[in-house]
């Protein structure tokens, strides 16, 4: 069964079609990887498909019901899970008071069992805004993987972090596999496929093929598109 | 948690005992301080802890403040039924401002709160035969009783006040010790993440300002029965700027920010005005000082620096 699917979902901006009729389909369990070059209109799907952005046209199914209407907060209750690109945590609040709020509920407890499995712990009542970069990205995938997500939703998560980071961030991702659905926008190619079990290539809105790594990776079209000059 | 307790118990004990102690100036003062730091701890619901800037709370106040002074006025009314006629009129008017006033963010919020509040005060003067407009009408000494207590005695009036602040306080402290008031904090330091966290930002906002006008319609009707008079001046736009005033140089997200703020900017007029002509240039200076060396507020500084688990 597909915990996710989109038909033919379309978001235009004044004349620009940024996402053009796609139709994505996210397997219970798999960890499906959207890549593309810079402009393919990746996040601005995953911005339909969590509620920030407003469809043109078509529809979002999750969980077997069209959510297409429903705003982003509601989304998130039925069990989806979003992280920015752009790291958004709160500054200002502990990384326990930021679990917390991720968890929505008040148990320390369960907080620091989330920072535990980002390897955070120490830390945890320390203002996110003192942490280094890397530290920050992790408390924000830490946020998403607390709150238990059916389908957990990563745009970019390993941008700017250290190689040794993205090894633990590898290891995280791949130990939540099985259960929890993930939808990765991902620039590292290594990332991609040492991770992914299906691979969906955007171009220009579209999706220019869809498959498993080994033959995403033999498509002569997405080597022409993407893959030859952004992982050579 | 003990210690905040602590805090506000303590602050609430040595309020009842200056009442008796006080001279009968600084217990008139202390009065008026208390009924405006409610006003003030209404508005910082919404801006100190939300962080939605609003520059229109004076509608709020005075929907309070007429709501029951024309109720007792031309209606009537005995005064505890007035001040829930204040109240209600108070939270149907920031429902009302909230529906609109929300669908706008940052600076748009704050000039729709202006106009609303505008709108307010010409509604006021345009209804003169009724409200008596810039000149105002005083409450009929004898109408200002609730069962069987003469509000007029300067210490009954004054523990009529601390009541209504005592409550307000334990509402807002309270407030923020639940999930409820975590959210609007989560809220004001990053809304798009709290939305993505799956909690529902708009609905949360909407009630906030209920509760801050609200508030502010308890305090402005608390004001009308207890000072007597009710007038025009106090929903004009210098009556919005105050409350932020007083939270600001407070401590704006601190629970008795507001008082300690009311409480300064009350005693640095009054002490100033007493030896010059000239002492909004100081009241001025001193607010230029504050915000250069304090921008936290006096109750945010005290955090920062001293206890850090001030609520």
């Amino acid at each position: 069964m597909s915990v996710l699917q989109t038909k033919g979902l379309t978001k235009r901006y004044a004349g620009l079609t940024a996402v053009d009729g796609v139709d994505l389909t996210v397997e219970t369990g798999e960890i499906h990887a959207l890549i593309g070059p810079n402009g393919a209109g990746k996040s601005t799907l995953v911005g339909m498909v969590a509620g920030r952005t407003e469809p043109t046209s078509g529809e979002v199914w999750f969980k077997g019901e069209n959510v297409t209407r429903l705003p982003a907060h509601a989304r998130i209750r039925r069990g989806m899970a979003y992280t920015f690109q752009i790291t958004s945590i709160y500054n200002q609040l502990s990384l326990l008071g930021n679990l917390e709020l991720a968890l929505r509920d008040s148990d320390p407890a369960k907080a620091r069992a989330a920072l535990d499995r980002v390897g955070l712990a120490d830390r945890a009542e320390q203002l996110a805004g003192d942490l280094a970069y890397g530290h920050q990205r992790l408390l924000e995938i830490a946020m998403g993987v607390a709150q238990d997500p059916t389908l957990l939703i990563l745009d970019e998560p390993t941008q700017g972090l250290a190689e040794s980071e993205i090894a633990e961030f590898n290891a995280l991702i791949a130990s939540l596999a099985g259960d929890t659905t993930i939808l990765l926008i991902e620039h590292n190619m290594n990332v991609v496929m040492e991770l992914a079990h299906r691979i969906t290539v955007l171009e220009t809105g579209a999706v220019l093929a869809s498959g498993a790594p080994a033959e995403i990776k033999a498509n002569p079209e997405v080597q022409e598109a993407y893959l030859g000059h952004a992982d050579a | 948690m003990t210690r905040s307790i602590a805090l506000h118990l303590g602050l609430i004990a040595a309020l009842v005992a200056a009442g008796l102690m006080l001279p009968a100036y600084h217990q008139g003062n202390l009065a008026r301080i208390l009924v405006l730091a409610t006003y003030a701890m209404g508005y910082n619901v919404l801006f100190g802890y939300t962080g939605l800037l609003s520059l229109g709370h004076a509608m709020f106040f005075g929907a309070g403040m007429y709501g029951l002074g024309l109720a007792m006025q031309h209606g009537g009314v005995p005064a505890l039924p007035a001040f829930g006629i204040g109240l209600a009129a108070a939270a149907a008017l920031s429902a009302i401002v909230a529906m609109l006033a929300l669908r706008t963010i940052g600076v748009a919020f704050m000039i729709v709160t202006l106009m609303f509040a505008q709108s307010a005060y010409l509604t006021v003067l345009y209804f003169g035969e009724w409200t008596r407009g810039d000149e105002g009408f005083v409450l009929q000494q004898a109408t200002r009783q609730i069962a069987g207590l003469d509000l007029t005695n300067p210490l009954i009036r004054y523990y009529a006040a601390l009541t209504v602040f005592t409550a307000a306080l334990v509402i807002t402290a309270r407030m923020m010790q639940v999930r409820f008031g975590h959210t609007l904090i989560a809220i004001r330091e990053n809304e798009e993440r709290t939305r993505m966290l799956g909690y529902n930002t708009q609905a949360h906002k909407f009630a906030a300002l209920v509760i801050s006008g609200t508030l502010a319609g308890a305090a402005g009707a608390s004001y009308a029965l207890l000072f007597g008079y009710v007038g025009a001046t106090f929903t004009s736009v210098q009556y919005s700027i105050f409350p932020l005033l007083w939270v600001l140089l407070g401590g704006a997200g601190t629970t008795i920010g507001p008082f300690i703020g009311t409480l300064f900017m009350f005693y640095l007029i009054d002490t100033t005005s007493g030896f010059t002509n000239a002492y909004l240039m100081i009241v001025g200076l001193v607010l230029v000082l504050l915000t250069l060396f304090a921008r936290a507020g006096i109750m945010g500084e005290v955090r920062k620096r001293f206890a850090p688990w001030l609520p």
